[in-house]
């Protein structure tokens, strides 16, 4: 029986506080992650030690101690009474030495500091000089500017994005240009960049409401609106720019396009309608389409086809992890189909998690790959379709976090497939000779 | 005329900040208003942690000595906004968190799990501990689920509303802050070029 457990947290992943045993009778097995601790009457105690997951405060119940990010707060006066909190005495505070705590077993018990503190502050009985200082003068310092705008711009989803345009730079049945490439990946980015950045000058009372979001920098005055709205302009304008002068009009029309689609369409609609799922499924299949013109300078079925492909993927991704915030999305006026129309949340992430098997399919018809890719791919296709499976029958939230966390390895591998499995440039010439007419394919127009 | 400009700074204690107190607080009136005060020589404005109520940062805005109708302006709008965003935000989530616990409360009583402590009481929380019973009852997600999708439905209006608002005066606030920011960058080439000229 282990004297520390994790709190009833739903998100709770293992018990992540480390408390080092003092007593000479406890033998310690050192080790980065995991504590082992043998107390003197021999009974086991283990503990594993997260960096990205703090719980700071203990509280004792009955003698089971237990862990929580925050103390309970005691702000909102719930109508009717918790008897269980009254008995509940808070034990140890963040990440300060305390006195024993009395559990009969475990007679002294030291928390050791986390090697990162970060989070929330604390709040201890006497709050006020500690509230005192949280304040922070708003003032812009230089060296924190890179980060602020990393993640101003969520500089990680930025780089999902270009990851995909260069996936459809690749995949284009024309001799790689390197340069052409890398001023595609630059352009994509910047517009990435900004189009983020008016999402979150659009969003701060909203995003201060929500757990996932609250550290965003305009959420914590790091960086004021105006600073904000020029650095997505100062990303957007040359980004554009770039796209349409440095690589073709076509690139540079799809991806203002987007930009406008993303901040002007689905943002808004966020808020109004659950159909702004399927324009965000719209925003993120563009990227790749992008690739492909920036490549051949044309739109035709080979782009489509990977951005029919990116356009499945998102609803997997998007509904497994929408499912887990649906408190946050109802309190803070989201129009989300895992709050509205949970049933159609759930068939809409398995339909297209079959549909990527189709797509798949299609690929070597169209003559972007062999044959080898949707066999390769089927074993990927099919796993996700499973976990679609059951997320639909089950609902919960083990089954939704399974199937985002599968989305996020299945995508970055099924385009590895993909290229891995490209038709070469050779093979195809060949085949062209061979047969007189093509597989339907659009008349390709060169743009200047 | 920089030496009165000085003194009268220093009359005024340094530099002043908007005395916020009375439209700080949200719906409740709990507090008079943010207890800190900013340090006496600081000219920025002053961000502190999250309103328990409505989760929104508040900032204390620093008056300038010289401060124009503009930059007035703009400093009384971002006022106005945080006030108000503060008193919906706050009064949204209060209401969300009361009309859980009815909904949590009336669905164990609806399931004949109703839970009662010494004195009579009802208890109420996601999970409850039933003594009769023995086991701890909980809420699944899915119950719940029918509040989440209840509540989003009955404050759509609301925040439509709110949306429209916010929107406009996301827009003004930083149409305002870039007129200000030009009209001290001029003032500044302004101030620079009469200098280098006077050298």
């Amino acid at each position: 029986m282990s004297a520390a457990r994790c709190c009833g947290s739903p998100q709770a992943l293992a018990g992540i506080f480390v408390w080092h045993l003092k007593k000479t009778g406890i033998r310690q097995v050192p080790c980065q992650f995991v504590h082992l601790c043998r107390a003197p009457d021999g009974r086991l105690i283990t503990f594993q030690y997260f960096n990205f997951l703090r719980r700071m405060y203990v509280t004792q119940y009955n003698k089971d101690l237990s862990q929580r990010v925050k103390p309970k707060s005691d702000s909102v006066v719930s109508p009717f009474r918790e008897s269980q909190l009254d008995q509940e005495r808070k034990v140890i505070h963040k990440i300060t030495p305390v006195s024993p705590v009395h559990h009969p077993p475990l007679s002294e018990l030291r928390e050791i500091k986390p090697a990162a503190e970060t989070g929330d502050p604390a709040r201890p009985p006497t709050a006020e000089s500690k509230e005192e200082r949280q304040w922070r003068e708003m003032k812009l310092r230089l060296d924190d500017l890179p980060g602020i705008l990393a993640r101003l711009s969520k500089i990680k989803l930025t780089a999902l994005v270009v990851s995909t345009a260069s996936a459809g730079f690749a995949m284009a049945p024309v001799p790689f240009d390197l340069p052409c490439f890398l001023l595609a990946s630059l352009g994509t980015g910047l517009a990435s960049c900004a189009a983020n950045s008016i999402n979150q000058f659009f969003e701060v009372p909203f995003d201060s409401n929500m757990n996932r979001t609250k550290n965003r920098p305009l959420v914590r005055g790091q960086i004021s609106p105006l600073l904000a709205v020029c650095f997505a302009a100062s990303c957007g304008v040359p980004g554009i720019a770039l796209l349409t002068m440095g690589v073709n009009p076509l690139t540079g029309a799809l991806g203002a396009f987007n930009i406008f689609l993303y901040t002007c369409c689905y943002t808004p609609m966020k808020r109004m309608s659950i159909a702004n799922t399927w324009v965000g499924a719209v925003v993120g299949a563009i990227p790749p389409v992008m690739g492909w013109t920036a490549a051949t300078g044309s739109l035709d079925a080979g782009a489509l086809l990977l951005g029919g492909i990116l356009y499945s993927w998102q609803f997997p991704h998007f509904n497994a992890l929408s499912w887990g915030l649906r408190e946050d999305y109802s309190r803070g006026g989201y129009c989300m189909m895992s709050v509205t129309h949970p049933e159609l949340c759930r068939r809409v992430a398995l339909r297209h998690c079959v549909a990527l098997i189709g797509l798949c399919t299609v690929a070597p018809i169209l003559d972007i790959t062999t044959w080898t890719f949707p066999i390769i791919s089927l074993p990927l296709n099919l796993y996700i379709s499973y976990l679609g499976f059951r997320f639909y029958r089950d609902a919960d939230r083990s089954s939704s976090r399974k199937l985002f966390f599968c989305s996020l390895w299945h995508l970055p591998l099924l385009l590895l497939v993909m290229f891995s499995c490209k038709k070469s440039l050779l093979e195809k010439e060949e085949k062209g000779d061979a047969l007189s007419g093509s597989h339907g394919r659009a008349v390709e127009i060169r743009l200047p | 005329m920089a030496a009165v400009g000085a003194a009268r700074a220093l009359r005024a204690g340094g530099c002043r900040y908007s005395r916020f107190s009375s439209s700080f607080s949200s719906g409740g009136g709990e507090r008079a208003g943010p207890r800190f005060r900013p340090p006496a020589g600081s000219r920025r404005d002053w961000i502190g942690p999250p309103d328990k109520r409505s989760n929104l940062r508040p900032v204390i805005f620093h008056v300038p000595p010289h401060e124009s109708p503009l930059e007035r302006r703009l400093r009384e709008l971002r006022e106005e906004t945080q006030a108000w965003n503060q008193s919906f935000w706050a009064r949204q989530n209060t209401a969300f968190q009361r009309e859980k616990e009815e909904f949590i409360y009336s669905r164990l009583k609806a399931r004949g799990l109703e839970a009662r402590d010494e004195t009579g009481q009802p208890l109420c929380s996601s999970s409850v501990y039933v003594p009769v019973i023995g086991q701890k009852v909980t809420l699944s997600a899915e119950e719940m689920a029918d509040f989440y999708k209840d509540f989003l439905r009955k404050n759509f209006r609301k925040h439509m509303r709110y949306n429209r608002d916010w929107y406009k005066r996301n827009f003004t606030i930083t149409f305002l802050m870039g007129q200000v920011a030009l009209v001290r960058a001029l003032r500044w080439l302004r101030w620079r070029s009469t200098n280098a000229g006077n050298q």
